[in-house]
């Protein structure tokens, strides 16, 4: 009974020396609802009333009757009476691990949260035909690699038709800034039709409110040259497995650039719709469709045609590893 | 099967679920051509004494059809049941012939900090063909459970269950104890699984929301309330059917080592009580626990005993035990149904009078959906009333931290942290996702009354951890740090801590304290009950207290396998 009485007080004690602590530690006023009615018993336990003086396990015989005390509530009051537990502190290990640091102890654990990783991405690969009858087969690859802040990222899209290949790669370095945004920094290179052309690139990927995958990109290039890329896409579940992937590309460039089908301000704007069905959510093949709107009349004489206005129909792939 | 998986797969999905019924290891060795129902008859391997051999090894198996190669101590799966007697000093010599390293952590078990088989920690590991020799005296009784604590092994097969008889016998005694073990196994590699998340995080994820739901819940809300509905969710990126990181897609569920289908059978006589020793020893999954048509009184929680409560269902979270007792009056069947809290698939036992009786098992629940209380926190006030005081200023940040001279938290997201929770919620009474206002009378932790006082009696320090994440970048953490970049928590040998976790995440995390129990407190600071591994739901602030009276280095952690290996760790020292 005494010992009972004992972990009682001590008990009372412990659950009001939190708001002790607290009141000591942090300025009082002006909190609202600080609650000051436990200040009188705010005298330390004696920290071994109730542990030390514990030596045999607790037996409840005669307080457990039966077993159906559903919906019991038990007040503090009840619990500060409680018979004292059977804890026994462990003793001290005999063999300490040495000193080492946490990338050691993170080897031995077999633990790495900082891993290097990749993943390559084939978003678009896909054969067109546009509404001319002219076909074409384009792609819109992505890869990276690096640890979860920073990563090498590589892109890639691009068009082989009728009248050549053209398209651009981009090499960055990739850099977890936000929860949802990257800031990737590299340099960007577009061949194929017309002379190829450099970019320094600057931009932000991520994920904006509403679910929409975003990049933005500025370009500075050779002769003055600036960009600026926006692309931005969705996704749209009809079940788990089909997914519709409505997507937007705007290009804008300062200068024009007869030769590569280039007008200054905005060059072009591509939207597409895209249909995959996910056999599993590596692989992925899809129809869609693509309209591509290309503004300003600078072309090179000699350049390839380019509509202004296109319609395309695409059948492709998309996996990932 | 729920509306969410896709029609495209759910014939061949069917057997992956289930499983076999004729699964497991005797299906990888080629024995089940013989007596194929003696299986489900024949008691578990159980060894006991206080000196044990066990020998890490690997073994074919076969849950569902395709063979696979799991992680094993002496030729099973899960691993032998281990009884011990509360006073014994038990000796456990293991070998790994493994050609990786290898170890084994006695989950709750309160030893020697060497003897706790943590790799970097405890020990070296025991290296391929090697072993170690764990000697400690073991002052505790009840359910508890034993896993391997290198990389991924525990999610490959290495893990068993661990009765200790207390010293002056069962305080509810029963005819019949039956250890109810319950896993997810997978046919996947876990390197790949966990790469796939890395990746995609919500990869595993098939219960997403479609343009169906949409249209149904504008139906049923009008167009602006569902719309509505959507606006905080998709602003913030954050994805309310996000209940559980790896489901059935990659796993099968088990009981003792049985799929669904193999039908893991314990027998009874009519009127006899039996003690059904739950234990979470999955790597990814929360579980949800019901007997169809039996009353559950728990009587233990974390191998510790807690005042009788009788339940109809309760949610166990990974690494957690309960010992419940059934009384099933009549002559028949029933199913120990076991649903994944994301409801994409379930373990399944039977305890019946005769081996080959079966009942019902009932369908899996609806998928739920995370509410704005899972990510706001104490926004809705609707079982709280009480403490608000209590709240508002454990809310203000700084506050806590201020006690022993550290930085405030600040509330700052980041490339670590997707969200934070500004009001968590405080309250114990909630039963979790899922659970909530299902009907039945379902376990919340508000249920949990230890039978005993506390080892902390007082407080000397405070504490507050916020538990982080990035669900799309797949980074988890304690205070926006992985445990890559974090240092070590330091308590001082004999102070009592009180620490309170922040879940600034929208997943229910179980945190494990190594080496010393978790006290786990009401709202009001009171005592409730004494566990080892804490459930802490999305925007739920919860305190325990810690007696930091075992000297030595520590790990704590979430006990979700993928969080602890994406940073979601700490060492703790206590010096």
């Amino acid at each position: 009974m005494r010992l009972q009485r004992i972990s009682a007080i001590a008990l009372a004690l412990g659950s009001c020396a939190p708001t002790m602590l607290l009141a000591q530690s942090a300025d009082m006023e002006g909190m609202p609802g600080m609650s000051m009615q436990h200040a009188e018993h705010g005298v330390p336990a004696d920290p071994h009333a109730v542990h030390h003086a514990v030596t045999e396990p607790a037996r409840s015989d005669q307080a457990h009757d039966g077993m159906d005390h559903t919906g019991h509530d038990m007040s503090s009051i009840d619990t500060a009476a409680l018979p004292p537990n059977d804890h026994v502190p462990p003793s001290p290990p005999q063999h300490v691990m040495p000193a080492m640091t946490a990338e050691q102890m993170h080897k031995l654990m077999q633990m790495n949260d900082a891993s290097v990783t990749g993943m390559l991405l084939i978003d678009r690969l896909e054969r067109s035909r546009s509404t001319s009858g002219d076909y074409a087969t384009s792609w819109e690859a992505e890869g990276w690699l690096g640890n979860p802040i920073d990563r090498l990222w590589v892109k890639t899209e691009g068009e082989r038709g009728s009248d050549g290949t053209e398209g651009r790669v981009a090499a960055l370095w990739s850099h977890a800034w936000t929860s949802f945004w990257d800031a990737q920094l590299g340099a960007r290179q577009d061949f194929g039709q017309g002379p190829n052309r450099q970019w320094a690139a600057f931009g932000v990927q991520g994920l904006a409110p509403y679910w929409f995958e975003t990049q933005a990109t500025f370009y500075a290039g050779e002769q003055g040259r600036t960009a600026l890329r926006l692309e931005a896409s969705y996704e749209l579940l009809f079940t788990q497995r089909l997914v519709l992937e409505p997507k937007l590309e705007l290009n804008f460039y300062d200068k024009d650039d007869p030769q590569r089908g280039v007008s200054s301000g905005l060059s072009d704007l591509e939207t597409g719709l895209r249909l995959r069905y996910e056999f599993s959510r590596k692989f992925a093949p899809y129809v869609g469709v693509n309209w591509t709107r290309r503004y300003g009349d600078a072309q090179a004489p000699g350049a390839p045609m380019f509509h202004a206005r296109e319609t395309t129909w695409v059948a492709g792939v998309r996996w990932w590893l | 099967m729920s509306k969410q998986v896709p029609r495209g797969f759910q014939l061949p999905r069917r057997r992956f679920v289930q499983g076999l019924a004729l699964g497991g290891v005797a299906a990888g060795l080629g024995l089940w051509r013989g007596n194929a129902l003696a299986q489900i008859a024949t008691p578990r391997a159980e060894l006991r004494g206080n000196h044990f051999e066990l020998e890490i090894g690997e073994l074919p198996v076969d849950f569902t059809g395709r063979k696979r190669i799991a992680t094993v101590v002496n030729g099973q799966l899960p691993a032998p049941l281990l009884r011990w007697r509360q006073g014994d000093t038990v000796t456990l010599r293991v070998r790994n012939r493994l050609r990786e390293t290898s170890s084994i952590h006695w989950h709750g078990i309160v030893l020697p900090a060497d003897m706790d088989g943590v790799p970097g920690l405890s020990f070296d590991g025991i290296p391929p063909g090697g072993e170690y020799v764990y000697r400690f005296t073991v002052n505790q009784a009840g359910t508890y459970w034993y896993h391997s604590h290198s990389r991924f092994q525990e999610q490959t097969g290495l893990y068993g269950p661990i009765v200790i008889e207390p010293r002056d016998g069962e305080r509810h005694p029963a005819e019949r104890d039956y250890v109810v073990l319950l896993n997810d196994w997978t046919d996947l590699d876990p390197e790949t699984i966990y790469a796939n998340l890395k990746k995609q995080g919500g990869y595993y994820n098939v219960g997403k929301r479609t343009v169906g739901d949409f249209l149904r819940d504008a139906g049923r809300d009008g167009l602006s309330g569902a719309l509505a509905e959507r606006r905080m969710w998709n602003q913030m990126r954050m994805d309310p059917t996000d209940l559980a990181d790896v489901s059935s897609v990659a796993y099968t569920y088990l009981v003792n080592g049985q799929t669904p289908a193999a039908n893991w059978t314990g027998l009874f006589d009519a009127g006899e009580k039996i003690r059904l020793r739950f234990i979470n020893g999955s790597s990814m999954t929360f579980f949800d626990v019901r007997i169809p048509g039996l009353k559950m009184t728990v009587v233990a929680a974390d191998g510790q005993a807690i005042e009788p409560v009788s339940v109809d269902e309760f949610r166990i979270g990974t690494a957690e035990t309960y010992d419940v007792i059934v009384q099933p009056s009549a002559d028949r069947a029933w199913t120990i149904f076991a649903q994944s809290m994301d409801r994409t698939g379930y373990a399944r036992a039977t305890l019946a009078p005769r081996i080959g009786m079966t009942a019902d098992v009932p369908l899996i629940d609806p998928r739920p959906l995370l509410s704005m209380g899972d990510m706001m926190g104490a926004m809705d006030h609707g079982s709280m009333g009480h403490d608000m005081s209590g709240m508002d200023m454990m809310a203000m940040p700084g506050m806590a931290m201020s006690m022993h001279h550290e930085p405030a938290p600040s509330l700052k997201t980041g490339p670590e942290v997707d969200m934070r929770v500004a009001t968590p919620r405080r309250n114990l009474d909630d039963p979790g996702v899922g659970l909530r206002d299902n009907g039945r009378r379902v376990l919340s932790y508000a249920d949990l009354h230890a039978v005993d006082a506390p080892i902390s009696p007082r407080i000397d320090r405070e504490l507050t951890l916020r538990l982080t994440g990035n669900m799309e970048r797949y980074l988890w953490s304690f205070d926006g740090k992985r445990a890559s970049a974090a240092e070590p928590l330091h308590l001082h040998h004999g102070e009592r801590v009180r620490v309170t976790l922040v879940n600034d995440t929208m997943m229910t995390h179980p945190i494990h304290l190594h080496g010393m129990w978790s006290e786990l407190e009401a709202p009001d600071g009171s005592f409730q009950v004494r566990k080892h591994t804490v459930m802490v739901q999305p925007a739920q602030q919860l305190s325990y207290r810690v007696s930091a009276d075992a000297p030595g280095r520590w790990a704590y952690h979430c006990h979700l396998l993928y969080h602890m290996e994406a940073g979601m760790f700490r060492e703790v020292v206590v010096a």
